[in-house]
C-alpha cells in the first residue's frame, strides 16, 4: 500500500476551461463533431440497456451511428433501472420554491459529501431539465396536478420539491420511454439488439477498445463483435454483498473486464446503503426489497425510548402499536431537526444502525426500526395515504403479512396503525469505472455511463438522482462527447473480427470458462456467493475499521481459494447453463470485493457511504479529512487478481463551492 | 407466525427448444412459509446441485415484481394463485402442507420454450418495435409544461403504461392472444396528446405485427385481465379496437 | 381487406354478424309471441313471410349472416388453437370473473347450430322451401301443432334455448367490446344488458314452446 501511494502519475480529467456555469456550453461549442455521412461509417457497441444504455443506444442511433446493443435479459426493457421507485430530480422550479440549476448542483455535491467532481455535477444539474422535457415528449406519464401541469414531491437531502414521479414506478416509466426510443431505432435498422448476451471481455487493439467477446446465453457459444468504440452501461456492483436491492442478474463482470485491461476503477468503497428496506428474515433469502424513499415524506422513523420496550419487541411480547407516542424516540427528528426524516440516505442508515447496535432494534433479530404512518393517517386520512403509497403498502403486506394501513391500537384516544419495519441494505454503488469529463475511461475508445461510472455522486447519492444521471449520460452527454473521440476515426474502416487480437481474447475467455467447468468441486455458486456477502456485510459494510478491512482481505483471499478449488457446476458448456453464468460473475464479485476493501482501507476518513469508525465526531457523525483525502481514488490493475492494485489519485478542485462539513441539523 | 410446510413439486423439465419435455416430481420438506416461491425454487436448485444434477432454469431478475422477467404457470394460474402479483411476489404462505404444486412454463406458440420453465418472449419486443413509440429526436422537445394534460388522462395512461410485459395475458388466454399487452401500449399513447399525431399509423403497424407473429384472436374471455399481475384493464382492449377500426375506416 | 386479414377485423365481422343474428332471434321470439295471443294473427305473419321477394331476400341475407358467422367462428378457432401451441397445460383453472360461456363459445354455437338444423327441418323445410318449389303449403299453426304435439320436442328445444342464452350472454357484450364501444363504465353495463337481453329472448322462447306443447300435446 505504501509504495502504491508513491506511484502518482498525472491524471487528466479533461475538465474544460472557464467558469463552472459555462464549461459545458464551451465544451459543446468547441468539441469536434462527426458529419452525418461519416456517422454511417462508424459502429458503436453499447453494453447494457438500462436508463443509460438504452438512452445512449437510441440517441446514437438517431444521430446516424450503427449501434450494437447488448443485454443479458430476455428484453432490453428488463434492465434493473426499471425497479427505481421514487422519482427523478430536475431543477425546473415549477413549484416556485427557489430551486435552480445551482441549487441542484449544490445539493448534489453536498449530498455526496464533497467527493464528486464539480464540473460533472454542474453539467448534470444543467441537463436535468432537458431530461424532463425529453421524457414528457416520449409520452412518459408523469404525475400531474388537476390543472394539467406536472406534479413534484420532495426527497431526502433537499429543501425543495424537485422530484418528478410516475406513481411508485418512475424508473419503469423512464426506462420504458428510453426503450421506446430504442425500439424506434431498432425498427429503423440503426440499432441491432442482442438479448440474452453477456459481455465476457473487451477487445483492445493498439491501445483502443475495438470490440467485445460476448456469450450467447441460450446457445452457450462465444461470439465476436467489433466496433469503433465501446460503451459500458452495465450498472453497479451492489451484488458483491449477495443480499442487496439489486436484481439477481446485476453484476460487475463487464466493469471488471475493463478494469483488468487497465481501466481505472474509482472510489469502489463508496457503496450506498439504503435506509428503508424490508429487514432480512432468514438465511434462504435471495434479495432485499426496497421500500421507496418517498415513504419518508409521510412516514416517521422511530425506536422505543426505553430499552425494556425494545427487549419486549424483540421477544415478540408486544407490538409497535402498543407503544404510545411519548415512549417513542423519533431519533432522526431528534438528531437532525432541520431535515428530520428526510436526511440523506447515508445519514439515515447510520442512525438506524446506531440505534440497533445500542440494543433498540425492534424485531426478533434486533436489526430493524419502525417506519410509522399513524401521524400522517390521523392527519390526512387513510384514503389520502393509500392513494400515495397504496401499492407500497400492498407490496409490504404480501412480503411480511402485515398491513401498514391497518388500525392496530388506540391509546388515550390516539389511533396507532401497524408500523412498517425497515432496515438499511446495499442499494447503489457510487464508485465505478473512472471516466474523464467526456465519460471516456482511461482506455481510449472505451466509455462508461450510468451507475457503471463513478462520476457524479461523490461519496453518497441523493434520492432520485440515479435516474437523472443515467439519462443525462445517455441522452445528453455521451452522444456529444463520444464524437470528440470518433471524429478522427472516420477513416478507419469497419473492423473485422478475424484478427489476432480477437483470436486471443476469445481464447482467453474460453480458457476461463473451461477452467470454471473443470474445477468439479463440491460447492454451488450461490453458497460461495452467500459467504462472500456475509464477509462483505460484516467487515466492509456500514461501519468499517482498519482491523475489519484487513480481516476482510484475508477472508476474501481464502474465499477465492475455495472458489478456485471447490466450485461445482453441473451440466456442460453447451446450451444454457445458468450455474456457469453465475460462476463467471461470482469470480468477478470476489475481485470486486477485494477492490472495495482496498479502497476502504486506504481512505482513512469517513465520508458519505464510507464510514470508518476511527473517524467520527463525538456525536457519531462522519468526519472527513479534506487535507489528505480530497481526491478520487483510482485503482489500476496489476496483471493478476491476487496482486493488490495500484492507487492513482485524481485531486479534486472546487471553484464554485466552499468545502465544509455537511450539516443537516439546522 | 412462521411455520414450515412440506409439499410435492411437479416441475416441467425440457432440455432445449427442440427436445421433448416432461414433468419431474420433487418432494420438498420443511419450507418456511415466509420464503418466496422463487426462493423455494432456489432451495430446490441447491438440492439438485448437491446431487450433481442440473438446476431448474427459470427466468427471474428483480424479484420485486417490476421487471416482468419471472413467468411461471403455477397450479393453473400465470404467476400462481395470488392476484395482482408476479411469481416473485408469491409467498409460500399461500400454500398448505401436503399440497401438490404444478409448475409449468408459459405455453403459447409465440413463446417457445428455451429450457425448462424459460420461454422466449422476443415477440413482445417485435410488437413494440413495430410502433410502440413517439417518433421524435432527442433534444427536440419543448418545455415539459408546455402541453397541459388532464390529470385523468395522465393517470389512465399511467395505469396502461404499468404493463410489465411479462406475457401472463398470453399465457392465460385460451387463444394465445396478446391483445391486452398490445392494447396497454396503444392506450398509453392514445390517451396522451404526444401520441395522437401518429396514433393511426401506430395501431395499424403494431396490430399487424402481432397478427404476423402468430398470436391468437381475442374472444373477450377476460382471462388476461383477471390474471394480469398489474391489473391492466379490459377496457384497454376496447380502446385498441376503437383505435384500429377508426384508423381503418378513415383510410 | 382488413376485415379478413387482421385479427380485429375478423372479430368485427363476428360482432356485426352476431349482432345481426341477435336482432333476428329477438324478432323471431317476438313474432312467435303473437301465437300466444292469436293463432290467426300468427298465420297471417307466416303468410306474409311466405315466398315473397322480400321474404326470400331476407332469408338469403339471414342465411348469409349465419354462414359468415359460422365460417369465421371455425376460422378463428382454428387460428386460436394454433396460437396456443402444441403443448397444453397440465393444470387449468378458470379465474374468477371469467364467464364459462366466454371460453366455450364454439361448443355453444355448435349446439345452437344443431338445434337450428332441427328447427329448419321442422319448419322452414316444410313452409318456405316447398312454397318456393311451387307446392301447396298449410298455414303456420298447422306446423306448430305438427311439431309440438310430439313431447320430445320441448326438452330438445329448451336445451337449444339454454345454449342460445349462454351464447348471447357473452356474445352480445363481446360484440360491443370488439366494436370499441366500451370503456370502464360501459363494459359492466353491456354485460348487464347482455344478460337481460339473453334472458328475455330465452324466456319468450321457453314460454312459447311450453305453451305450444301444453296446447297441442296435452
Amino acid at each position: 500500500m505504501e509504495e502504491n501511494k508513491m506511484n502518482a502519475q498525472p491524471i487528466d480529467s479533461k475538465i474544460p476551461e472557464g467558469p463552472i456555469a459555462e464549461k459545458w456550453t464551451n465544451y459543446k461549442a468547441h468539441q469536434k463533431l462527426v458529419n452525418p455521412a461519416n456517422k454511417r461509417k462508424l459502429d458503436i457497441i453499447v453494453v447494457g440497456t438500462g436508463l443509460a444504455g438504452a438512452s445512449a443506444a437510441a440517441t446514437l442511433g438517431e444521430m446516424g451511428f450503427n449501434v450494437l446493443n447488448f443485454c443479458i435479459q430476455d428484453s432490453p426493457r428488463r434492465a434493473h433501472s426499471i425497479a427505481a421507485q421514487g422519482g427523478i430530480n430536475a431543477a425546473k422550479n415549477y413549484q416556485n420554491d427557489g430551486d435552480s440549476v445551482y441549487r441542484l448542483f449544490y445539493d448534489t455535491v453536498k449530498g455526496g459529501d464533497y467527493r464528486a467532481r464539480e464540473a460533472n455535477v454542474y453539467r448534470l444539474a444543467e441537463v436535468s431539465n432537458n431530461i424532463i422535457d425529453q421524457c414528457v415528449a416520449q409520452g412518459v406519464p408523469f404525475a400531474r396536478e388537476y390543472g394539467g401541469l406536472l406534479a413534484n414531491r420532495s426527497f431526502g437531502g433537499a429543501q425543495v420539491s424537485r422530484t418528478f414521479y410516475a406513481k411508485g414506478q418512475t424508473g419503469q416509466q423512464l426506462l420504458l420511454g428510453a426503450y421506446s426510443s430504442l425500439n424506434r431505432m431498432i425498427h429503423a435498422g440503426k440499432v441491432k439488439s442482442y438479448n440474452r448476451y453477456e459481455m465476457h471481455d473487451v477487445v483492445i487493439i493498439d491501445g483502443r477498445a475495438r470490440g467485445i467477446i460476448a456469450k450467447n446465453l441460450v446457445t452457450g457459444k462465444l461470439e465476436r463483435f467489433a466496433a469503433h468504440a465501446v460503451v459500458i452501461a452495465t450498472g453497479g456492483y451492489g451484488n458483491t454483498y449477495f443480499l442487496s436491492t439489486n436484481a439477481m442478474g446485476c453484476n460487475c463482470s463487464a466493469a471488471m473486464a475493463c478494469y483488468r485491461h487497465g481501466a481505472y476503477f474509482a472510489n469502489p468503497a463508496y457503496v450506498q446503503i439504503h435506509p428503508t428496506c424490508i429487514p432480512v428474515h432468514g438465511d434462504k433469502q435471495s434479495k432485499l426489497t426496497l421500500m421507496s424513499e418517498s415513504l419518508r415524506n409521510d412516514g416517521r422513523i422511530w425506536v422505543p425510548k426505553n430499552i425494556e420496550d425494545a427487549k419486549k419487541l424483540q421477544a415478540g411480547q408486544i407490538k409497535g402499536s402498543d407503544i404510545p407516542e411519548e415512549e417513542r424516540d423519533y431519533y432522526l427528528e431528534r438528531r437532525y431537526p432541520a431535515f428530520g426524516n428526510l436526511v440523506p440516505r447515508d445519514v439515515a442508515s447510520r442512525a438506524a444502525k446506531e440505534r440497533c447496535d445500542k440494543g433498540f432494534g425492534v424485531n426478533n433479530t434486533g436489526k430493524a426500526v419502525f417506519l410509522d404512518f399513524s401521524e400522517a393517517i390521523n392527519r390526512l386520512g387513510i384514503d389520502v395515504i393509500r392513494q400515495r403509497y397504496g401499492n407500497l403498502f400492498d407490496m409490504y403486506e404480501e412480503i411480511t403479512d402485515v398491513n401498514p394501513g391497518e388500525l392496530a391500537n388506540e391509546i388515550n384516544g390516539v389511533k396507532y396503525y401497524n408500523p412498517m419495519m425497515i432496515y438499511p441494505a446495499i442499494h447503489y454503488t457510487m464508485g465505478g469505472i473512472w471516466v474523464d469529463y467526456e465519460l471516456q475511461t482511461s482506455i481510449k475508445g472505451l466509455f462508461a455511463i450510468g451507475e457503471c461510472n463513478f462520476s457524479d455522486h461523490g461519496a453518497n447519492r441523493l434520492g432520485a438522482s440515479a435516474l437523472m444521471q443515467g439519462l443525462a449520460d445517455g441522452y445528453f452527454v455521451l452522444p456529444y462527447t463520444i464524437q470528440n473521440y470518433l471524429s478522427d476515426q472516420i477513416s478507419v474502416p469497419h473492423f473485422s473480427t478475424d484478427s489476432p487480437e480477437f483470436d486471443a481474447a476469445e481464447k482467453k475467455v474460453q480458457a476461463n470458462l473451461d477452467h470454471l467447468m473443470g474445477i468439479q468441486g463440491k460447492r454451488s455458486v450461490d453458497s460461495i456467493h452467500k459467504e462472500l456477502g456475509n464477509v462483505m456485510w460484516d467487515y466492509v459494510g456500514m461501519a468499517r475499521t482498519k482491523e475489519s478491512l484487513e480481516t476482510a482481505l484475508q477472508k476474501l483471499k481464502d474465499l477465492r481459494k475455495e472458489f478456485e478449488t471447490n466450485l461445482f457446476i453441473p451440466g456442460t458448456q453447451e446450451g444454457m447453463n445458468i450455474e456457469l453464468d453465475k460462476a463467471f460473475r461470482l469470480r468477478d464479485f470476489i475481485t470486486m470485493g477485494e477492490l472495495i476493501a482496498y479502497d476502504a482501507l486506504n481512505r482513512h476518513e469517513s465520508c458519505g457511504g464510507h464510514f470508518r469508525e476511527e473517524h467520527q465526531t463525538e456525536e457519531g457523525e462522519a468526519k472527513r479529512d479534506d487535507e489528505n483525502f480530497f481526491y478520487v481514488a483510482c485503482w489500476k490493475y496489476n496483471g493478476n487478481d491476487e496482486t493488490a492494485p495500484t492507487l492513482i489519485k485524481e485531486p479534486l478542485h472546487y471553484e464554485a463551492i466552499k468545502v465544509q462539513t455537511r450539516n443537516y441539523k439546522s | 407466525m412462521d411455520t414450515n410446510i412440506s409439499f410435492t413439486l411437479k416441475v416441467w423439465r425440457q432440455k432445449d427448444a427442440h427436445s421433448e419435455g416432461r414433468f419431474e416430481t420433487y418432494p420438498m420438506s420443511d419450507i418456511p412459509t415466509d420464503t418466496s416461491f422463487l426462493e423455494m425454487l432456489d432451495i430446490l436448485n441447491e438440492q439438485l446441485i448437491e446431487k450433481g444434477e442440473e438446476p431448474v432454469t427459470f427466468d427471474h431478475d428483480c424479484r420485486e415484481g417490476i421487471c416482468g422477467m419471472c413467468s411461471l404457470y403455477v397450479n393453473g394460474h400465470p404467476h400462481g394463485p395470488a392476484t395482482g402479483a408476479t411469481t416473485c411476489q408469491l409467498y409460500m404462505r399461500r400454500f398448505k402442507d401436503g399440497d401438490t404444486i404444478t409448475v409449468e412454463p408459459w405455453r403459447s406458440a409465440a413463446f417457445p420454450v428455451i429450457k425448462d420453465l424459460m420461454v422466449n418472449r422476443n415477440a413482445f419486443d417485435q410488437i413494440q418495435q413495430a410502433g410502440g413509440y413517439v417518433s421524435f429526436q432527442t433534444g427536440g422537445a419543448q418545455d415539459a409544461n408546455a402541453i397541459p394534460i388532464s390529470k385523468e388522462a395522465a393517470d389512465e395512461a399511467m395505469d396502461s403504461a404499468t404493463c410489465i410485459g411479462c406475457g401472463a395475458c398470453v399465457a392465460a388466454c385460451k387463444n394465445g392472444s396478446a391483445m391486452l399487452f398490445l392494447s396497454a401500449k396503444v392506450s398509453q399513447f392514445a390517451l396522451l396528446p404526444q401520441g395522437r399525431a401518429e396514433a393511426k399509423r401506430r395501431v395499424k403497424a403494431m396490430l399487424a405485427k402481432m397478427d404476423e407473429l402468430g398470436f391468437g384472436n381475442c374472444t373477450n374471455t377476460g382471462a388476461c385481465a383477471a390474471e394480469c399481475p398489474k391489473n391492466i384493464k379490459l377496457s384497454n382492449i376496447a380502446r385498441l379496437n376503437r383505435e384500429f377500426v377508426c384508423a381503418k375506416c378513415s383510410d | 381487406m382488413w376485415l379478413t386479414n387482421s385479427s380485429v377485423g375478423r372479430k368485427v365481422v363476428m360482432s356485426v354478424t352476431g349482432l345481426f343474428l341477435v336482432l333476428f332471434v329477438t324478432f323471431h321470439a317476438l313474432m312467435n309471441a303473437v301465437a300466444l295471443i292469436s293463432f290467426e294473427a300468427y298465420d297471417a305473419i307466416c303468410e306474409f313471410l311466405g315466398a315473397n321477394w322480400y321474404a326470400v331476400a331476407g332469408t338469403l341475407v339471414l342465411a348469409g349472416g349465419f354462414a359468415i358467422h359460422i365460417i369465421f367462428a371455425f376460422w378463428l378457432t382454428f387460428q386460436n388453437r394454433k396460437a396456443r401451441g402444441n403443448n397444453r397445460y397440465a393444470v387449468n383453472a378458470r379465474p374468477k370473473n371469467v364467464e364459462w360461456a366466454s371460453q366455450n363459445m364454439l361448443v355453444l354455437g355448435l349446439i345452437v347450430c344443431c338445434f337450428l338444423i332441427l328447427h329448419l327441418v321442422q319448419f322452414w323445410a316444410k313452409m318456405q322451401l316447398p312454397e318456393l318449389m311451387g307446392d301447396h303449403v298449410m298455414n303456420g299453426t298447422f306446423y306448430l301443432q305438427a311439431t309440438f304435439s310430439q313431447l320430445w320436442v320441448l326438452p330438445v328445444y329448451l336445451i337449444g334455448f339454454a345454449a342460445l342464452w349462454f351464447h348471447i350472454s357473452h356474445g352480445f357484450w363481446s360484440a360491443f367490446q370488439t366494436l370499441g364501444t366500451a370503456n370502464d363504465k360501459w363494459i359492466p353495463r353491456w354485460q348487464c344488458i347482455s344478460k337481460w337481453w339473453a334472458s328475455i329472448v330465452f324466456i319468450l322462447f321457453a314460454v312459447e314452446a311450453c305453451y305450444f306443447t301444453w296446447f297441442f300435446a296435452l
